[in-house]
């Protein structure tokens, strides 16, 4: 299957290029709206802020293409910034619109912990992926390859809260508070952790998301 | 306990991997590839390469080698070393490069900080700090550059929570008298950093075992910058782990 990276401007491409080709998957990096409608399976990538990365979308006119396609049923896979943008809003700067293709909002990490110690913000380190919206395993979803527990990298200041407990798919735990680790709803997967970056767990949920149909 | 990151530190230069002692001395170590994917392998959380000589040369040659490593290893790589615009970051980041790792062009133009930040996010722009003792001010540290040859005059707890504030995402605190000597870390200086910024701090400089490593994490430490330990063999990843584990330190399982 053909991955399709969408290129906004704003990341760094390669290594999601690399772990995809690492997988045997051919990928297409582009910023043009009719690879994004002929893609059979997309990803998002992203670092940055939400609103230089919504405002890259909009300027190549890929919003539309990008939610027709989610809402057609393609695989869409958000990763970091991408996989923030995927929700309502984010309040990163101010008040910005995202996609809208999982309801909920993008909000600061708190700056102390549940016990009111102070916390790091960013918070950057391997954390353990935890069934979440109900689920004591992953089975059937695209972590089906990870037993809970397993660890990934995040790197990142903002969370997503999602509006509905259902679209939670993994929770990681930091400063005592679930934050959302991976979102999905329909065909469309968000990671706030890196999986091209965490090493053989991101590879296998990579290679799982190629599997999705 | 918090959870604490184990990075590799490979100095380069020219295509050789290097080490010395407080940043003298440089021995030929080999094809820093070849050690970053050992590394890879033996499960280290973050790799970080510096350019040792970039600065005194204004550019950085790590591009090649980044390229190469991003190819099959498939973790964090920080990039430091004659970094001194957007533009050098750009440039190393479409090579593969997640965070830069910025300390002489910070020194003398600390606006570039929150450039680089506004650029690629604060999590991509790591502030290099490289400590030193002062001798004029008792129990305070001055901020070294070009590569531990010139003063700047900062102090390092004042410039770190500057940095902070310009933008950075993360810290990477050196002590320059601990560096390379294997015999433990400045823990007075992880203290002092760690207690006034409220971004991670990765801190290096004197790691010879992994209870040396245990010492930071009690001490504040966010992360550890590991080099001449596993440079020379004397313990691997897996063996730093474990000792980190026994003294109650949680890590990455690979």
């Amino acid at each position: 299957m053909k991955v399709t990276i969408v290129n906004y401007g704003l990341s760094n491409l390669l290594s999601v290029q690399h772990a995809f080709a690492h997988l045997g998957a051919e990928t297409l990096t582009t910023g043009d709206a009719q690879d994004i409608l002929r893609a059979d399976a997309l990803v998002l990538p992203g670092v940055g802020a939400f609103r230089d990365g919504m405002a890259g979308l909009a300027r190549l006119g890929l919003v539309e293409p990008l939610r027709q396609k989610a809402q057609s049923g393609t695989p869409l896979l958000g990763i970091c910034l991408g996989m923030q943008m995927l929700f309502d809003e984010s309040e990163e700067f101010g008040h910005y619109a995202g996609l809208g293709l999982i309801p909920g909002r993008v909000v600061r990490l708190p700056d102390t912990a549940a016990d009111g110690t102070p916390q790091r913000v960013p918070h950057v380190n391997w954390d353990p992926l935890l069934p979440a919206g109900g689920r004591t395993d992953f089975s059937g979803t695209p972590l089906a390859l990870l037993r809970p527990g397993e660890e990934c990298y995040f790197i990142h200041s903002y969370e997503a809260k999602p509006a509905n407990d259902a679209d939670r798919l993994a929770d990681t735990p930091y400063g005592g508070r679930p934050v959302c680790a991976a979102a999905m709803r329909g065909s469309v997967l968000g990671c706030q952790f890196h999986p091209e970056k965490s090493g053989t767990v991101g590879l296998r949920i990579l290679q799982q998301f190629l599997q999705m149909r | 306990m918090k959870k604490l990151r184990l990075i590799a530190r490979l100095d380069v230069k020219d295509e050789n991997l290097v080490k010395g002692i407080q940043l003298e001395g440089l021995r030929k170590l080999g094809n820093p590839n070849d050690f970053a994917k050992r590394y890879y392998e033996q499960g280290i959380d973050e790799l970080l390469y510096i350019d040792i000589v970039a600065s005194l040369y204004n550019r950085n040659n790590l591009s090649d080698i980044v390229r190469k490593t991003v190819d099959e290893v498939f973790i964090p790589v920080c990039v430091g070393g004659g970094l001194r615009s957007v533009e050098d970051v750009r440039a190393i980041l479409a090579a593969g490069a997640d965070k830069v790792a910025i300390n002489t062009a910070a020194i003398k133009r600390p606006a570039l900080i929150t450039e680089v930040a506004e650029a690629f996010g604060s999590q991509c722009m790591v502030l290099s700090i490289q400590a030193k003792r002062s001798r004029t001010w008792p129990g305070r540290w001055e901020a070294y550059y070009d590569n531990g040859r010139a003063h700047s005059g900062y102090d390092v707890v004042e410039w770190a929570k500057r940095g902070a504030a310009l933008g950075a995402g993360e810290i990477l605190l050196t002590s320059v008298d601990c560096e390379g000597l294997q015999s433990g870390m400045d823990l007075e200086l992880i203290r002092a950093v760690t207690d006034a910024v409220s971004v991670p701090v990765i801190c290096g400089g004197g790691v010879g075992c992994g209870d040396d490593i245990a010492d930071a994490a009690n001490a504040g430490a966010d992360a550890v910058a590991c080099a001449a330990v596993l440079h020379y063999n004397k313990e691997s990843v897996a063996e730093l782990k474990d000792d980190l584990r026994a003294d109650g330190v949680e890590v990455r399982c690979v």
